[in-house]
């Protein structure tokens, strides 16, 4: 069974939904995001959630943009998440580790050589955001010939008659993409969700984990509730940042608060039973 | 059918105008590489413009639109003085540059503001880089009465301050994009993005032949009454098609007009990039010259990027340029090797827009002056009884701030 299948078996019969953090690789520097990558486990996180930063990245609001950037001028490049990956695998080789970005680097790298590394790195999913099913055939043959599940989007705009579409090459979760917009602006109310998830949960078995606009541990909470999995990735960066210096570096405390509200986050979505 | 409209079918079999696919693919590019949330509305799109694509009635008002409002079609000038100055060649210019708003923009706008109509959008969205687009989108949606945000690059909004103005003029809200170097491609980028948030009202109307499919397929098709026209100009004047057609490329939208009713025909295309300061410099926008392929914007394409796939800033005199990718059909043309592409520089694109204003008293746009450029290098080269059509995208008033800086003018 793939980490990620795992994960969530073992955290149904726990009768809980997962949290799953998110970091910009390299932001704001290699050392800092491998520190905050490593905490993350033990803090509380489920499954984690590592962003490749572009310098064009269309779905994100100004916040992941900026953490791209800084990490861009740190230096990130694929090979340089992928050795982070291989890093945090040395000591941890359960929790599911999924990568997060734009195709362009992966194209540029090579889809099946890329997709060869990451297997071999020790990643488990793969989400391109501007890759959509009419287009898979570029990824999906060379993440399933190395075991790398493919997580698909879906978004309030993908209606009934899409949404079969767009499930059938999922595999490990399914995204929820709980607001038509960018990241990090606005926040899906309870009642949207209520009537959202259930329509996707016809047409798949899959957890369901709900992202964008996820910010507070009541929310993450309540995610939790409707779904099975609640990402936060723009509170997290827009902590970090606060945490920077002037010129966008680190400072001794930048780790611990990221780590501390992971914790917090993490106290929330444990608090909340779910019928297993 | 329309005859503006060069649909596939009228290519046969083999030929080069029955792209793209219904993947939306000319050979291996294109496609529609967007975010799930706009996928159903990138579809919607879709659906909407082969509705239209041979629609008899939209052909008939889009066609009054174009002759009573746009004022086309556009004239065919044989440029006597300039074909004398170089001793080759006989020249002629499209005068796109005489069109309503002063560029080949509006035509693609007046056909994309009756689709967004038709699909019953209330809102307009669009990202400009010289200007032009922007000027002509603001115009189409004064015209019919609809709110329009237009997003520009910062430096774009500080070089083309005359167009900043007329979008204002216009009734359109233009917001400058800071993001990355405040250009073309951060315009798209923002663009995008309002796009994803305004998704249920909002008609994203682009500019060029680039972005997710159907648009380098519908833009292309709105510009080919470039192509169409000078066609039947020439046959006219001259009996005979050119030997040569020439035009820049941004996105490459003028130049796909213009060369698309051609690809069948025994006529050199040339298509035109900003080489910016020399294609080996840092400081191009030369992206079939410099770049490779890969995915931005919705599009698989060629683009300027570094080895780990990230997209680098291009560099053009010229905002219109400014880009460090192009539209998708061009990628496949230039594979295939049925047009030819050359960069030429910033300077060399100043020297060409003087040298027009003097010979034949218009001003063109620093854009057109790069096609200008690349002729008066190839006319002395061809025998007086060879033809060139060069496409005169756009009118020059735009640009002489950037020009009189450049030649150390203060205005
Ligand atoms: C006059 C003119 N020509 C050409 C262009 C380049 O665009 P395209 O390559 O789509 O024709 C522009 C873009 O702003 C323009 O204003």
């Amino acid at each position: 069974m793939s980490r990620i299948a795992a994960r969530f078996a073992s955290l149904k019969k726990e009768g809980r939904g997962a949290l799953i953090p998110f970091l910009e690789a390299f932001d704001p520097d290699l050392e800092t995001s491998q520190a905050i990558l490593a905490g993350m486990p033990a803090a509380g996180a489920d499954l984690i959630e590592i962003g490749m930063p572009f310098t064009d990245p269309m779905a994100d609001g100004p916040i992941i943009q900026l953490a791209g950037q800084r990490g861009l001028k740190a230096g990130a490049t694929l090979k340089g998440t992928l050795a982070m990956v291989r890093r945090f695998r040395e000591a941890d080789d359960r929790t599911p580790i999924v990568l997060m970005g734009y195709l362009n680097p992966i194209v540029a790298y090579g889809p099946e050589a890329f997709c060869q590394d990451a297997a071999a790195a020790g990643v488990d999913g793969l989400i391109a955001v501007d890759l959509p099913p009419e287009e898979a055939d570029l990824l999906a043959p060379h993440a399933a010939a190395q075991g790398i599940d493919i997580i698909r989007l879906v978004a309030p705009t993908t209606d009934e008659s899409r949404l079969p579409y767009v499930l059938e090459g999922s595999s490990g979760f399914v995204y929820y993409v709980s607001i038509a917009g960018i990241t990090g602006t606005r926040t899906a109310s309870s009642a949207d969700l209520s009537a959202a998830i259930p329509r996707v949960r016809k047409f798949t078995d899959l957890p369901i984990a709900i992202g964008f606009g996820i910010r507070t541990p009541e929310q993450a909470a309540n995610a939790t509730e409707i779904a099975d999995a609640a990402i936060v990735a723009s509170a997290l960066i827009d902590t970090l940042a606060r945490t920077l210096d002037e010129d966008g570096r680190a400072l001794p405390g930048t780790v611990d608060a990221v780590l501390d509200q992971v914790r917090a986050l993490a106290e929330a979505v444990r608090g909340v039973r779910v019928a297993a | 059918m329309n005859q503006h409209f060069s649909s596939g079918i009228a290519g046969g079999q083999n030929s080069l105008r029955n792209y793209p696919d219904d993947r939306g693919r000319f050979g291996q590019f294109g496609g529609r590489f967007v975010a799930e949330t706009l996928m159903p509305v990138i579809r919607e799109v879709e659906r909407a413009y082969l509705e239209i694509k041979d629609d008899a009635e939209f052909h008939a008002e889009l066609d009054g639109y174009l002759k009573n409002y746009v004022g086309r079609p556009s004239a065919l000038w044989y440029a006597e003085r300039l074909t004398e100055h170089l001793g080759g060649a006989k020249i002629y210019l499209k005068r796109e540059d005489l069109n309503h708003t002063g560029a080949h923009k509006i035509n693609s706008c007046m056909g994309q503001i009756l689709l967004a109509r038709r699909m019953g959008k209330t809102r307009i969205i669009a990202e400009t880089g010289a200007g032009q687009h922007g000027v002509a989108t603001a115009t189409v949606c004064a015209l019919f009465g609809l709110p329009c945000v237009i997003y520009m690059g910062a430096t774009d909004v500080e070089r083309q301050k005359p167009n900043v103005f007329r979008m204002k003029l216009l009734g359109a809200e233009v917001r400058p994009v800071e993001a990355g170097a405040g250009t073309l491609k951060d315009a798209m980028n923002e663009a995008l993005r309002d796009w994803v948030t305004n998704v249920h009202d909002t008609y994203y109307l682009i500019g060029t032949a680039a972005g997710p499919h159907p648009f380098p397929a519908m833009v292309r098709d709105f510009q080919c009454v470039i192509g169409n026209e000078a066609k039947a100009q020439l046959m006219e004047a001259e009996g005979r098609l050119p030997d040569v057609a020439i035009a820049c490329v941004g996105g490459g939208s003028n130049a796909i007009g213009l060369f698309h009713p051609f690809l069948d025909e025994a006529v050199k295309l040339i298509g035109v990039e900003a080489g910016g300061h020399g294609i080996d410099t840092d400081k191009t926008a030369a992206s079939l010259a410099r770049g490779k392929p890969g995915v931005l914007h919705g599009n698989l394409t060629y683009l300027l990027q570094n080895d780990d796939g990230q997209i680098q800033e291009a560099h053009s005199i010229s905002a219109g340029l400014d880009y460090p990718g192009l539209g998708p059909e061009h990628s496949f043309l230039f594979e295939n090797g049925r047009v030819e592409y050359v960069p030429i520089n910033d300077d060399e694109a100043l020297e060409a827009f003087q040298l027009l204003c003097r010979v034949e008293g218009i001003i063109p746009a620093l854009e057109s002056a790069h096609a200008l450029a690349h002729v008066t290098k190839l006319a002395p080269t061809l025998g007086r009884d060879q033809i060139i059509l060069v496409n005169l995208s756009g009118r020059g008033d735009k640009d002489i701030f950037t020009v009189a800086a450049h030649t150390g003018v203060t205005l």
